[in-house]
């Protein structure tokens, strides 16, 4: 029998009733994450991936509906009452997020907030928590840690506080580390170097990962496997080198032609994808990237109405193991030949 | 001269003005903003802060220039000097061969509609109680246009910019991102400017809705002859759309030239550091990659370090770096602020 993975995510469903009707911000979700591996999870805003996040940290609260199951290390988290949860919570498993501000308190000190975090999870005395304090400060690459220990939150840079709140989430030495868009907010030489720490970190301490976040560039860069998430649901699913390779899905294919990038030429106009993402509140029937798609568009009547009106299941494309959810997967495919529908790049594009 | 309401005129327009002629559309010399300190809780003020030093540099008509830099480099401060919505606190700003940068508001008024904005949060910066037919026409009103004219324009406006001209007497909210900051497009483009600052115009745009306004304001700026001041601190955005770059570090420009030039060689090791940092959509591409990644962060530009301020978190600083502040001379068929530009 193999060991169960790091973490496996299975039918995840978060539903928050809103007086206009339900929302279905995430539907049916699944994925693994090994130890030592990083999957990235890749959407625009809405498209669910920060509420998955937070449904596998078991940190919704109020009226919200989290069904399906999340296993850490074997171990079923949902229906955890939340005192045993909150042992799993920041001693197993900890989170990282896009503005460290918020997450720090502005009342004390850096290091009294890793010191007091480093105590309940431990019961260590003060001085042993403000040594390991210390100790992580330094080991995120913190200069002169022991002063900057005594600093409040807002002494310290964007860049410093992330490193700080990076400090904080590893020094219970947490086996699952998610980073919900970790360096968003961050210059972009800031966002290289936190990139660098979280890598050296992993391969230290062979963490498991699960990096969210917008920008397909920090995914090729630091994912093993990536889930692609639009209107709540995974569009699909592969490693990064397949990704990358042959996008399965007439939505991440827009998405990687609509960037403006450093390593092409810039002499023919940008494809984009026509539209805005989806409601929501109102799902329609079929495909959510259905009204968007130039797949879906340029099918023939009976093509149209199957991508319109029944929704594609998540199903098995290519490789062993990937996953695409969309009835003409692969069509998807970059084609000089043009034998695939392209997303437009002249029209001015009416948005309606 | 005079701005025709007419695409086609102002296209020809910008055309004859072309990169050649003696008087550029804009030109920057020396522009410097220092803003007072801070008052502390004590009542005590603290260092005044230079957010821009010296910036300097042309803008042809039809051209875009873009404005690269992390924040706090001044570009934003720049960009807001450029259209008078600060006032420099010395250098000085010429338009059409005219020198804005001192002209009182009255004066300004006229001149106004040939410089106009684009801002980074469409929804913030339209005004929720208004109409798009207001906050697009407004504008033209302030020029003395008449309500009746001024709406016809507006909806000609929403057309050119890929908006539905019947949602005329919508409110912002009822517009997603990308088409409110449509609206903020069509609104630049009323009193039909030549030259539009745009400041960080898609970096609040989803990725999908992104390269739809990048095309959009492409589109504008050959049909209209327009010519665009890009800011902006995504570097593969900015490569996209401009003819020229120039990189700013704490205040000051560091690297400027043509775009081919300076994205295939940077020659300041701050712009060959970003342009490293930046990542590539592609796994195999990100693993071959060298990366230059530079320690620490960029420094405050109320204490900023002597000599080379780029010299604390530059990988080939000298002595000299420390103690001289490198100016910008011709490298490599640019310009680079660097004592030792290239590799």
């Amino acid at each position: 029998m193999t060991a169960a993975p790091l973490l496996e995510v299975r039918d995840l469903r978060v539903t928050f009733p809103t007086g206009r009707g339900t929302v279905r911000a995430v539907d049916s979700i699944g994925f693994t994450v090994e130890a030592g591996r990083t999957l990235g999870i890749v959407g625009e805003s809405g498209s669910g991936k920060s509420v998955t996040s937070l449904a596998v940290m078991g940190l919704h609260r109020g009226p919200v509906e989290v069904t399906g199951s999340v296993a850490l290390a074997g171990r079923e988290l949902t229906g955890l009452p939340e005192r045993e949860l909150s042992k799993v919570r920041g001693r197993r498993m900890a989170m990282i997020f896009q503005d460290p501000l918020s997450s720090l308190h502005p009342y004390y000190t850096i290091g009294e907030q890793i010191a007091e975090h480093f105590r309940v999870h431990f019961r260590a005395g003060r001085a042993a928590a403000r040594r390991r304090a210390v100790d992580m400060l330094g080991e995120v690459g913190i200069p002169e840690p022991a002063r900057r220990a005594g600093e409040y939150p807002h002494q310290f840079s964007g860049g410093m506080r992330q490193r700080a709140m990076i400090a904080m989430a590893l020094a219970c030495e947490p086996d699952l580390l998610i980073a919900d868009e970790p360096t968003t907010a961050l210059d972009v030489t800031v966002q290289a170097q936190i990139l660098e720490l979280i890598a050296r970190l992993q391969q230290e301490r062979g963490l498991g990962v699960v990096m969210i976040t917008h920008d397909l560039g920090v995914v090729a860069r630091v994912a093993h496997e990536v889930l692609v998430m639009y209107g709540g649901r995974a569009a699909e699913q592969a490693t990064a080198d397949e990704l990358f390779a042959d996008p399965a899905h007439p939505y991440t294919r827009g998405l990687l032609d609509s960037l403006p990038r450093l390593d092409t030429p810039d002499d023919v106009p940008l494809p984009f994808i026509p539209g805005s993402p989806p409601s929501l509140l109102a799902p329609a029937p079929g495909c959510a990237f259905a009204p968007r798609c130039p797949v879906a568009a340029a099918g023939p009547a009976e093509q149209r109405a199957r991508c319109s009106d029944e929704r594609p299941a998540l199903g098995p494309y290519g490789a062993p193991g990937r996953l695409a959810a969309c009835h003409f997967a692969g069509s998807a495919g970059t084609s000089p030949g043009g034998l695939v529908p392209a997303f437009p790049s002249t029209a001015p594009g009416v948005s309606r | 001269m005079t701005v025709g309401a007419e695409p086609s005129a102002n296209a020809a327009a910008a055309a004859a003005a072309g990169p050649d002629t003696a008087v550029p559309l804009l030109s920057v010399q020396d522009l410097t903003m220092t803003f007072p300190g801070r008052r502390s809780v004590t009542g005590r003020r603290g260092a005044p802060v230079r957010a821009v030093d010296g910036v300097s540099f042309d803008l042809a008509a039809g051209q875009t220039l873009g404005l690269v830099g992390e924040s706090g480099c001044g570009k934003s401060t720049t960009g807001r000097m450029l259209v008078r919505l600060l006032e420099p606190t010395s250098g000085r700003v010429a338009f059409e061969g005219k020198d804005i940068s001192r002209l009182s508001q009255g004066a300004m008024r006229p001149l106004r509609k040939g410089i106009q904005m684009v801002f980074q949060d469409p929804h913030s910066s339209l005004n929720p109680r208004q109409t798009v037919a207001r906050i697009i026409s407004d504008p033209l009103l302030v020029q003395g246009w008449s309500a009746g004219d001024a709406r016809r324009r507006a909806a000609e406006l929403m057309e050119l910019v890929g908006l539905i001209p019947e949602h005329i007497d919508r409110y912002p909210h009822e517009f997603s991102g990308g088409q409110a900051q449509r609206i903020g497009i069509a609104r630049s483009l009323s009193t039909s400017p030549r030259l539009i600052v745009a400041d960080e115009p898609v970096s609040a745009l989803d990725v999908s809705v992104q390269a739809q306004i990048v095309n959009l304001m492409e589109r504008l700026r050959a049909e209209l002859g327009l010519a665009y001041v890009f800011i902006a601190h995504d570097l593969s955005v900015v490569k996209r759309v401009s003819d020229r770059v120039a990189v700013m570090y704490l205040g000051r420009i560091v690297e400027i030239g043509d775009k081919k030039s300076l994205y295939e060689n940077p020659q300041h090791p701050y712009t060959r550091a970003l342009l490293s940092a930046v990542p590539l959509p592609d796994p195999a591409a990100e693993r071959r990659r060298e990366r230059i990644v530079l320690l620490g962060d960029p420094p405050s530009p109320a204490a900023p370090p002597p000599g080379c301020t780029f010299h604390p978190r530059c990988p080939k600083a000298q002595p000299l770096c420390r103690t001289e502040r490198p100016l910008l001379r011709p490298a490599a068929a640019r310009e680079v602020a660097c004592h030792f530009p290239g590799d």
